[in-house]
């Protein structure tokens, strides 16, 4: 005990203010959390929710769940690349990536318990089935793609402690695995976008459309990459870890490829079913896909200059704007376009954001110590050294400068 | 052959009738609010201009509800009623979700909630009687039987008093069929019914993407087996090509 606490110590003195500010926040945010959370199991959805008949799914479902389920698509999608077409390029991104969709794929779980009523009964679809229901799909891949997630993330815990034989038993299912994986996640990603198939007379027309699967599927490996190159970006910051620019700037090849694909569709869409004029009528419906259409857009042009797409700076933006124009497609279809024909409006309480914040935050936070204490990131090449040299060095100067002034 | 009630809103006089045998039947809170639906009842009766009109579950022919619970809590019987298992369910709210009459209700306040709606009295129906509202009703504006009977009895009505109904018999076709069919005097858009429903049964949009997984699952598992497996042989085969040469380059590998 004594040597964690002063082990603890140690640490705290080495934090420069700006972590330490974080940390704050960072507790803040845990403990309003666990307030949040007893208050919800002790007094039901009504007391720290804006939930009604009228308007039943709110924020723990559209960012939680359905916005959850396709930040985490990164595993999938470079576990494709990686494993089943051999791009080896991306070999060293891997792990962070499948741990953030395992931990992701564990935070939609928990959220979800959050948000069903009777959150005791959450394993019913195991044994009550219906396969005629998109949500029992849903349920059962979730629950068989945690199990491949976590499937492929035991090897680092168990070269963590040199267990060889376990450790190559399950290397050799690994193709078989990652195939599992995608198949998986191909199905729920879609069927996500099919949850909506069902409620024609709600959702608005400028998001009912019956390739909504198709979209929701292609959205998910837009957004897979991007998020790797946001988290990348994040957590070489965090770990003042060297960023692997040569291969991120490879993913955004393949992300602007995807961009190109999932947009092109989508416009294609309103062609072909001849909503075209509804996008620009201005009103809160199509203010709302605008931003949509134009966040990915201004993201494919910061990717069509090569000297952004090779620039950590650029990636992060671009990544970002991918990440923030999917999250909020997922909340037009589950939220802002399902209010009008709901006859509702909704607006989250501040307890249903503080919850899901509490579960970013935890999920963060346990990212972070599993990355402290095994082996996630690759060794830091040379060239990366040089970079954080460099940066070390741009940082004396710049406080050298302060001091003469 | 399947039950129905037909609900003739120009025979309803206010009298609330049907909302109290309902709630003593199914055991309801006291204080249920009188002007919308809410988890306290399972039928209300409104009032629009000087006709009187009643919400209630339609428990459609082929229902949404029941197609998309993932834990089969919600079930429609051969007799006609939409029932529910609160014991099986999990509180997905799903069902709320996807109703297009919006008629399952939450209990919002209470830590662990159940869904409320009305089920057509199924019990008394299995034994041959009634549902309370229609046994109670003094003038047969709610009136229970066999669907198809009562479909007739409706539309005979159009023919037996010209101008008194709006000739719309709402039920009859609304999202497949609904084992509650409604006649009314004034459109039924003003008493707050959807018009645009159509009348296909909902649940098939959902099942002509859902029908297809199997055959997704079977053609994707040989699709990705098949291309990994190729693409690894050849990288074997180059790999040991390289190692034969002897003089292989290091780093840079394919690419540019």
């Amino acid at each position: 005990m004594n040597a964690v606490l002063t082990a603890v110590r140690h640490e705290i003195d080495g934090m420069n203010w700006k972590r330490k500010a974080a940390w704050v926040v960072v507790i803040f945010l845990l403990l309003q959390g666990l307030f949040l959370t007893g208050k919800r199991f002790i007094f039901g959805l009504g007391a720290v929710t804006n939930l009604t008949d009228e308007f039943p799914w709110g924020m723990w479902i559209s960012f939680d769940v359905v916005g959850g389920v396709a930040l985490a698509a990164g595993g999938f999608t470079l576990c494709f690349l990686v494993y089943v077409i051999g791009y080896h390029k991306f070999h060293d991104i891997v792990r962070p990536t499948v741990l953030t969709a395992f931990l992701g794929y564990v935070l939609v779980a928990v959220g979800l318990l959050y948000d069903l009523g009777k959150y005791y009964n959450v394993w019913h679809p195991m044994i009550m089935w219906n396969p005629h229901s998109v949500m029992f799909e849903v349920a059962w891949c979730v629950m068989l793609y945690l199990t491949v997630l976590f499937l492929e993330f035991v090897p680092v815990v168990l070269e963590k402690f040199k267990l060889v034989k376990p450790l190559k038993t399950l290397q050799k299912f690994t193709i078989p695995l990652v195939i599992a994986g995608v198949l998986l996640s191909t199905l729920h990603q879609s069927s996500l976008g099919s949850v909506f198939l069902i409620v024609p007379e709600k959702l608005h027309p400028l998001w009912y459309t019956p390739i909504l699967p198709l979209l929701f599927f292609l959205s998910a490996v837009v957004v897979g990459p991007a998020m790797v190159i946001v988290e990348s970006e994040l957590s070489a910051r965090v770990f003042r870890r060297g960023l692997e620019l040569n291969i991120l700037s490879e993913l955004a090849k393949y992300l602007q490829v995807a961009l190109f694909v999932y947009v092109g569709l989508k416009i294609q869409d309103f062609f072909v079913r001849k909503v075209v004029d509804q996008v620009f009528t201005m009103h809160y419906e199509s203010l709302f896909m605008l931003l949509e259409l134009g966040l990915l857009v201004g993201a494919m042009v910061i990717l069509a200059f090569p000297k952004m797409r090779t620039n950590s700076r650029g990636l992060f933006w671009a990544g970002s704007l991918v990440v923030i124009g999917i999250l909020l497609n997922r909340f037009n279809v589950s939220w802002i376009g399902m209010q009008r024909g709901s006859g509702a409006t909704y607006m989250p309480a501040l307890s249903e954001i503080g919850v899901s914040l509490f579960l970013v935050t935890a999920g963060a936070l346990v990212f972070y110590f599993v990355c402290r204490f095994f082996p996630i990131f690759p060794a830091i090449s040379e060239e990366d050294t040089e970079r954080i040299e460099s940066l070390k060095s741009r940082k004396e100067k710049r406080l050298s400068a302060q001091v003469v002034k | 052959m399947s039950k129905a009630i037909l609900l003739d809103f120009t025979k309803c006089i206010g009298c609330r009738a049907c909302e109290k045998a309902c709630a003593e039947e199914h055991r309801l809170p006291d204080d249920p609010p009188t002007d919308k639906l809410n988890y306290k009842n399972y039928t209300v009766v409104l009032q629009r201009g000087n006709q009187y009109f009643r919400k209630m579950c339609m428990h459609c022919q082929t229902p949404v509800c029941v197609s998309v619970c993932p834990v089969a809590a919600l079930e429609k019987t051969s007799d006609g009623p939409v029932i529910y298992y609160p014991d099986k369910c999990m509180g997905c709210r799903y069902c709320m979700m996807a109703c297009p009459f919006q008629i399952p209700k939450y209990e919002w306040e209470k830590p662990v909630p159940v869904i409320r709606k009305c089920i057509m009295c199924n019990k008394r129906v299995a034994e041959g009687l009634e549902t309370a509202c229609a046994w109670v009703c003094p003038t047969a504006a709610t009136r229970f039987g066999d669907r198809e009977k009562l479909i007739q009895i409706a539309e005979r009505r159009f023919a037996t008093f010209p101008g008194k109904y709006v000739e719309y018999l709402y039920g009859k076709n609304e999202v497949g069929g609904t084992s509650v069919i409604m006649l009314s005097g004034i459109p039924f858009e003003e008493m707050g019914f959807r018009m645009d429903l159509g009348t296909t049964a909902l649940p098939e949009l959902t099942w002509t993407v859902m029908s297809k997984i199997p055959n997704v699952v079977m053609t994707g598992g040989i699709l990705l087996g098949g291309i990994s497996w190729i693409i690894h042989r050849r990288m074997q085969i180059d790999q040991e090509a390289h190692s034969h040469d002897k003089d292989h380059g290091n780093g840079k590998g394919g690419g540019k």
